[in-house]
């Protein structure tokens, strides 16, 4: 479990995060929505120490992880797997290698067990057989799929995916969407997805907390979000005609 | 504003010599920046060092008008403007432009791609990572070119006299061995290894701070290899006159 309280940060004269506090719970799929600007992608980068909140503090299992230093972040770090919204793919290594990257930095497993590793994150993610490809030659859609299986190489206790349906096509974002479910529920990971893709608000979202302006302004699940009467969540959701066609039917 | 750039410079160095995770990750990484820097500079290093060694005897003949003075002069001239000179700053200037872009673009991509977040998040010291085999390849390498640089440049010398006439092969191997201070090839290898740490951290911390994407890494580069150059003269000016 996850547990932020009265984050707050600023670049410069502009502020981002105005006093967010929440809690992210193991097994389930959390997400955090807003729009564009709304401070979503800092938050997630406040909460796994890639910014530094000027206030507030973040809790990992009861770990405080704002006041830790290097070495103590490294352990924390060690147990947190991140998709990123490009992929983040080590360009000069191929998909076997990136998979293997963390194992052969933190953990004195032969080779062959590493291979058998990646193995088993590549066929979880359905990627058989693309070992030795390079980033270069993979899709968008299968680019997201090795981060994925990066991110798991380690069993992470915690994992992070920042818009991980971006640039991809309905279908695939689905596939990754229940890769992401699935993976949750599998390994009782606690996992926060930052997006503003609406299938998966709908389609994975067992805890939703809507940003808005920087100030969290709403949290609760995908079954509840269609009902509500807050008219910047009403806004922000049903945006499109299809699904303010869609809402009826909820 | 220079001066918040060097504080950040000088944390940037703090962070790259933390313990490192992995010795043989780093082994295997510093050999490879080895190789880049070293074997992958040789070929220019050499035909740039043969060159000005040849222009460098012809100017010295051409210089040298008096009969009073001998022409061993013009090998000994060459040998010492070689090695204490020539070489080491030459070679280091050429190693800017060629590895500090380089580095400076590689390590710039990954930080706009998200790579180096991506080692950040694994618990990975990215700056030690990614710095430090270059850093370690910089100042063990770039003395190995100095030195080769060294040869290269007075047998190029003795190439471009002879050929030329301006100097006869006796006269110019006896300027070459008359005289000759060992204390100047000293010299020669502290810049070599002080620049060597010039051409590595410096462009590895115009890249590693960029932010934005293709235009700012492309302008890191350039800024780069313009800091690292103004840097080279500025530090071959100070150990010049430290050791000399």
């Amino acid at each position: 479990m996850i547990e932020i309280k009265d984050i707050e940060k600023s670049f410069g004269s502009n502020i981002v995060l105005k006093g967010i506090s929440a809690k992210f719970e193991a097994g389930v799929t959390n997400l955090i929505i807003g729009g564009s600007g709304s401070g979503k992608t800092t938050l997630l980068k406040c909460m796994v120490g890639l910014q530094t909140p000027e206030k507030g503090s973040v809790q990992y299992d009861g770990r405080e992880f704002t006041e830790m230093n290097f070495e103590q972040r490294i352990e924390i770090r060690k147990e947190i797997g991140m998709l990123f919204q490009g992929s983040a793919l080590f360009d000069s290594m191929t998909v076997e290698e990136n998979i293997m990257f963390p194992l052969n930095m933190f953990t004195d497993q032969s080779f062959k067990e590493k291979q058998e590793r990646a193995n088993f994150c590549l066929e979880r993610v359905n990627l058989e057989g693309k070992n030795k490809l390079f980033p270069a030659e993979l899709s968008g859609g299968m680019k997201k799929r090795v981060g994925i299986a990066r991110a798991i190489a380690m069993n992470p206790k915690y994992l992070f995916c920042d818009e991980p349906n971006s640039g991809l096509d309905p279908k695939t974002s689905i596939v990754i969407d229940e890769l992401i479910k699935e993976i949750t529920e599998e390994y009782k990971t606690t996992t926060i997805v930052v997006t503003h893709d609406m299938n998966s608000v709908m389609g994975i979202g067992d805890y939703i907390l809507f940003l808005h302006e920087g100030k969290k302004f709403w949290e609760g699940s995908n079954k509840e979000i269609a009902h509500t009467d807050i008219e910047e969540l009403n806004d922000f959701v049903f945006a499109s005609r299809f699904m303010k066609a869609a809402k009826k039917n909820f | 504003m220079n001066f918040t750039n060097f504080g950040k410079y000088l944390l940037l160095l703090k962070a790259v010599f933390r313990k490192p995770e992995k010795i043989s990750i780093y082994m295997k990484a510093i050999f490879q920046q080895m190789n880049f820097v070293g074997v992958g500079s040789l070929g220019l290093i050499s035909i740039i060092s043969t060159f000005i060694g040849a222009v460098m005897t012809l100017q010295i003949a051409f210089q040298l008008v008096s009969d009073f003075i001998p022409k061993t002069i013009i090998g000994s001239v060459n040998r010492d403007s070689s090695i204490l000179e020539l070489s080491p700053t030459i070679t280091a200037i050429v190693l800017a432009g060629k590895i500090g872009s380089a580095i400076s673009s590689e390590i710039g991509t990954m930080r706009v791609s998200e790579q180096i977040d991506a080692l950040e998040i694994m618990g990975i010291n990215s700056p030690g990572y990614l710095i430090l085999p270059k850093l370690i390849a910089g100042i063990t390498m770039v003395p190995v070119l100095v030195i080769c640089s060294m040869f290269l440049s007075i047998g190029g010398g003795f190439l471009g006299g002879t050929l030329s006439g301006a100097v006869s092969p006796a006269e110019y191997i006896q300027g070459i061995t008359t005289d000759f201070n060992p204390y100047t090839i000293t010299v020669a290898l502290v810049k070599a290894f002080v620049f060597g740490f010039i051409i590595t951290t410096v462009p590895a911390y115009e890249g590693f701070y960029v932010k934005g994407g293709a235009l700012e890494v492309a302008q890191a580069s350039t800024r780069a290899v313009v800091v690292s150059c103004i840097s080279i003269l500025a530090c071959d000016y100070i150990v010049t006159q430290l050791l000399l």
